[in-house]
């Protein structure tokens, strides 16, 4: 009964356009749906701003796009994608293995540190790898001399770009496979071990298995992310597709082929995610029923443990020792030979500031996106959550343009504000959030929501009171990789901010793009530094949500 | 009773495990909180309504230009470690309220064309003469006052924009691997074999691009070509900026790269003298010492005109060139401010008589570079 009056409540969004709006998601409440709708628009605004620059293109559009040359580009562009993605799952299943299950010495220590890479801006990563791997960098100037090695191998082109790439990249699969191996119910692998199943064959056929949504979620992300990439693949010589766009804009300031190139970039991405979308297929990852044991043993490594330590070790060093260690060695430096250094804590500031916002913007709008597409799928609820990786896909300064079009011309109070920044940063970064909400929701029994509904629970109530508690760990994993990827971002800042408005990343590029080097350590090490805050408290909070879920299973 | 004590148990057990993660989310919601109010506080001045409301002004009065000095946007390609003490001297000198958006020349000049009439800039300030000749068209013609002051051939043929401060480009190499003596005295002379993997040039930068248009001018497209060809046979290691070709002299990772001179000067700041990269110019009208200039302009959508006009006129004054001549290491380009001793005087520098800021060339250069398969 009280299910019909829920209903009834809903009765004002049943005019005749909203009810041909509800023919795309059969049976989602009004409270998923409606904000389901305005955030497909939302999204939709780059793309429409795409389309219609590259259809006012003066002449040499086609001319750019139909040569050999762009596909040669598109090739290695893709090359370097699927190498770096590849790399990123090779070295995240394993690690998170590593911090879960097994009894590695420092697990939380290893947990954070190894999230970190993921806020070094790229251009920083790149700059500091080249500084002391080139043939003549620091590396070879401290150590060429005690192996007699006058220079090192060349870290330009392919290789450079793809090892750069997925050391600071490889933490969108580790973060959401470390989540979701917490989660596993240890019952099932305790099955298969009982029906005969080797310790190998479990993990590869069971465990893998199960941790599929969570490594197909951070690997489009990865792969996305090294689409869009320019400072990276720009320092290491690599030319890719969005260099090609920002040659365009850099070199003829020309908005309309470099339009056309992006729609380009959009088909590319839009190829992966229709990969991504078939190879989900339609596996079931919930349990039914009550699991076995409620622990999972911890796997003893025994003299193993010193591979583990060097591995994590070694990629820790990579990833985060290398520029923490070249920026230190840039800012004593400075320090030495008396640079004077501004302010930095209002950067400081506006940095973590903007970052909270957007965090917690991205996962709201991001809770009912992941819903409709796991609970109520239809051609609109696929279409809106495929559609939201588009921004996430486009080189950062393509998004921030077609929201300056659309501020300044269409919402010009809210132009350069923070608010539209925020905007921003959400139609960014909305896919992080929704993958690692997305991932925790697959693995959640909607008998227990339909339980709660057949009690009498109103939709809005059974979300608060039920579903939302379980995917808790999830909404603040998807937080958490929104503030750290919105602490680095460059280009929406740039453009969108308040005129004026400085964060750690705007401190770090001014002064790097001057050669200011000593000025621009101070900021990045802060940056590297406020960031691993809200990363050490959510992988020491994180303990907590396996259990909760076990709990509320009972 | 046994079952009802083990329940029990249990669920105090779930208990404190569930309120230690409760703890966790406290904590970490409160450092939200936290630093958002502490934020709002202390960065009071960016807040979301400002921009949207100008300060009621009241009506204007002959004589209130000193008691308001009013406000003036200025969207800069310059980074503000080069141009913010500059900036800031001139807010204080004349209590205008001056706010600057930084950023790309590239990205502002395109940003400006998306903002069409509705743009908040007053003032483009560039630090390359493209960027500035491709926003020439939503520029006002600037008065005679301030384009006297500055040598015509480097400024806007219309009028549109002025030049500011010039950096000439230069050879820089390695120290170790060469001297001056081992240096050709055009840089059209690298183009020969013995050069080969030496060489390291930036093709997709905004001041590379500049060159190779004055090239084409000075010396024909033909023979553009043929220099253009003659280096990519020399297989040139390919940079994206000035910066990183200057590090990699200096590590010896190339022996000479085309870069501006100034960049040198900042390197050895920070590294100090053993810093084992110096310039050359190629000696006697070679192109390949060309100037190229900053500039700024007025938007063709700004209402603080005067203040613009003001703030140009203090990028031209003695202060302002002193400051560039001594602190940024570039070229002064009024009369009676002196070249930091350490340049080559400009004097002993050809400057082309090229428009470097004409789109069309701009766009031949581009093309150029695409033909000979340089730039993708």
């Amino acid at each position: 009964m009280r299910v019909t009056r829920a209903a009834d409540n809903a009765a004002f969004l049943q005019g005749p356009v909203a009810g041909a709006l509800r023919q795309f998601m059969p049976g989602a409440p009004a409270f998923v749906w409606v904000p389901g709708l305005f955030i497909a628009a939302a999204l939709a605004l780059p793309l429409a701003y795409l389309i219609l620059r590259a259809l006012g293109a003066e002449g040499g559009l086609w001319e750019v796009i139909i040569r050999w040359r762009t596909l040669e580009i598109l090739g290695r562009s893709a090359l370097l994608t699927v190498s770096v993605t590849v790399f990123s799952v090779a070295i995240s299943v394993p690690l998170a293995w590593l911090t879960v299950r097994t009894d590695l010495p420092f697990k939380r220590f290893w947990s954070v540190v190894t999230a970190l890479p993921l806020v070094i801006p790229s251009y920083l990563g790149a700059f500091a790898l080249i500084a002391a791997f080139s043939p003549r960098g620091m590396v070879q100037q401290l150590f060429g001399g005690l192996f007699g090695l006058e220079r090192l191998p060349d870290v330009h082109g392919f290789w450079g770009a793809a090892i750069t790439l997925t050391v600071l990249s490889f933490p969108y699969v580790l973060l959401p496979v470390r989540a979701a191996m917490r989660n596993l119910d240890p019952g099932i692998e305790e099955s298969a071990r009982v029906l005969g199943h080797g310790p190998r064959s479990v993990f590869f056929r069971i465990t893998l298995m199960q941790l599929r949504p969570a490594i197909i979620a951070g690997s489009l992300l990865v792969a996305l992310y090294t689409l869009s990439d320019f400072g990276a693949v720009s320092l290491l010589q690599y030319e890719t597709f969005t260099w090609a766009i920002y040659l365009q804009f850099n070199s003829a300031f020309d908005r309309g082929i470099a339009a056309g190139l992006s729609l380009v970039l959009v088909a590319v991405a839009v190829g992966f995610l229709l990969t991504d979308a078939c190879t989900r297929g339609r596996s079931r990852y919930t349990t039914k029923g009550a699991g076995g044991s409620k622990r999972t043993p911890r796997v003893q490594l025994g003299g193993w443990r010193w591979a583990g330590l060097g591995f994590c070790s070694l990629l820790s060093l990579l990833s985060l020792g290398v520029p923490l260690a070249v920026l230190s060695y840039w800012l004593v430096r400075g320090l030495a030979a008396g640079e004077r250094f501004g302010a930095v804590w209002d950067a400081a500031l506006n940095s973590v500031y903007a970052s909270a916002l957007a965090a917690i913007v991205c996962v709201a709008a991001a809770v009912p996106v992941a819903l409709l597409s796991v609970r109520y799928p239809s051609r609109f609820s696929f279409l809106v959550e495929r559609f939201s990786y588009i921004g996430f896909a486009l080189p950062g300064v393509v998004v921030a343009l077609a929201l300056v079009y659309f501020g300044a011309n269409y919402a010009l109070p809210l132009y350069q504000t923070l608010a539209m920044l925020v905007f921003a940063y959400a139609i960014l970064f909305l896919p992080p959030a929704i993958g690692a909400i997305r991932a925790q929701l697959l693995q959640i029994d909607p008998k227990m929501e339909e339980a709660a509904r057949g009690l009498g629970l109103s939709p809005p109530r059974v979300f608060l009171t039920v579903t939302l508690p379980l995917i808790k760990s999830g909404v603040l994993a998807g937080a958490a990789l929104v503030f750290l990827i919105t602490m680095k971002e460059l280009p929406a800042t740039l453009l969108l901010g308040p005129i004026g408005f400085k964060t750690l990343a705007t401190s770090v590029w001014s002064a790097s793009e001057a050669a200011f080097f000593a000025r621009a350590a101070l900021p990045a090490l802060l940056l590297v530094l406020l960031s691993s805050v809200p990363m050490a408290i959510l992988v020491l909070a994180d303990g907590g949500g396996d259990r909760t879920l076990q709990r509320v299973r009972k | 009773m046994n079952i009802r004590n083990e329940e029990g148990m249990d669920s105090s057990v779930s208990q404190t495990r569930i309120s230690n993660s409760r703890k966790y989310l406290a904590v970490f919601t409160l450092l939200l909180t936290i630093v958002s109010v502490v934020a709002l506080a202390c960065g009071g001045d960016p807040t979301p309504t400002q921009s949207s409301q100008p300060t009621p002004t009241p009506p204007p009065a002959i004589d209130d230009a000193q008691a308001n000095p009013g406000e003036l946007v200025i969207y800069s390609g310059r980074e503000e470690d080069l141009i913010g003490p500059i900036v800031d001297q001139f807010a204080s000198a004349t209590g205008i309220d001056v706010k600057v958006n930084y950023g790309s020349n590239a990205a502002l000049v395109v940003t400006i064309q998306e903002e069409g009439q509705n743009s908040p800039a007053d003032v483009y300030y560039g630090s390359d003469p493209g960027s500035l000749g491709a926003l020439e068209s939503r520029l006002q013609v600037l008065p005679d006052t301030i384009m006297t002051k500055v040598d015509p051939k480097l400024s806007s043929r219309q009028d549109r924009w002025v030049a500011i401060s010039g950096r000439a480009r230069t050879v820089v190499y390695n120290t170790q691997a060469l001297t001056e003596a081992d240096l050709p005295p055009s840089i059209l002379d690298f183009t020969a074999p013995e050069w080969k993997g030496r060489i390291g040039w930036a093709p997709t930068n905004g001041s590379f691009q500049a060159f190779v248009t004055a090239l084409r001018e000075s010396q024909g497209q033909d023979a553009a070509r043929a220099w253009l060809e003659g280096i990519q046979a020399n297989e040139p290691r390919v940079y994206p900026k000035n910066t990183p070709i200057v590090q990699a002299a200096a590590d010896g990772e190339i022996d000479i790269g085309f870069v501006n001179h100034y960049y040198l000067f900042r390197f050895l700041a920070e590294e100090g003298e053993e810093f084992k990269a110096r310039n050359y110019y190629p000696t006697g009208g070679d192109v390949g010492a060309t100037i190229l200039v900053s500039g700024a302009g007025i938007l063709d959508s700004s209402d603080n005109e005067d203040n613009a006009q003001r703030f140009i006129d203090f990028l031209l004054s003695t202060v302002s060139q002193q400051y560039f001549a001594s602190q940024t290491f570039e070229y002064p380009l009024v009369e009676g401010v002196k070249t930091h001793p350490e340049l080559l005087p400009l004097s002993e520098i050809d400057v082309p008589d090229v428009d470097l800021g004409s789109l069309q060339d701009l766009e031949g250069t581009l093309k150029l570079l695409r033909d000979t398969g340089i730039v993708p």
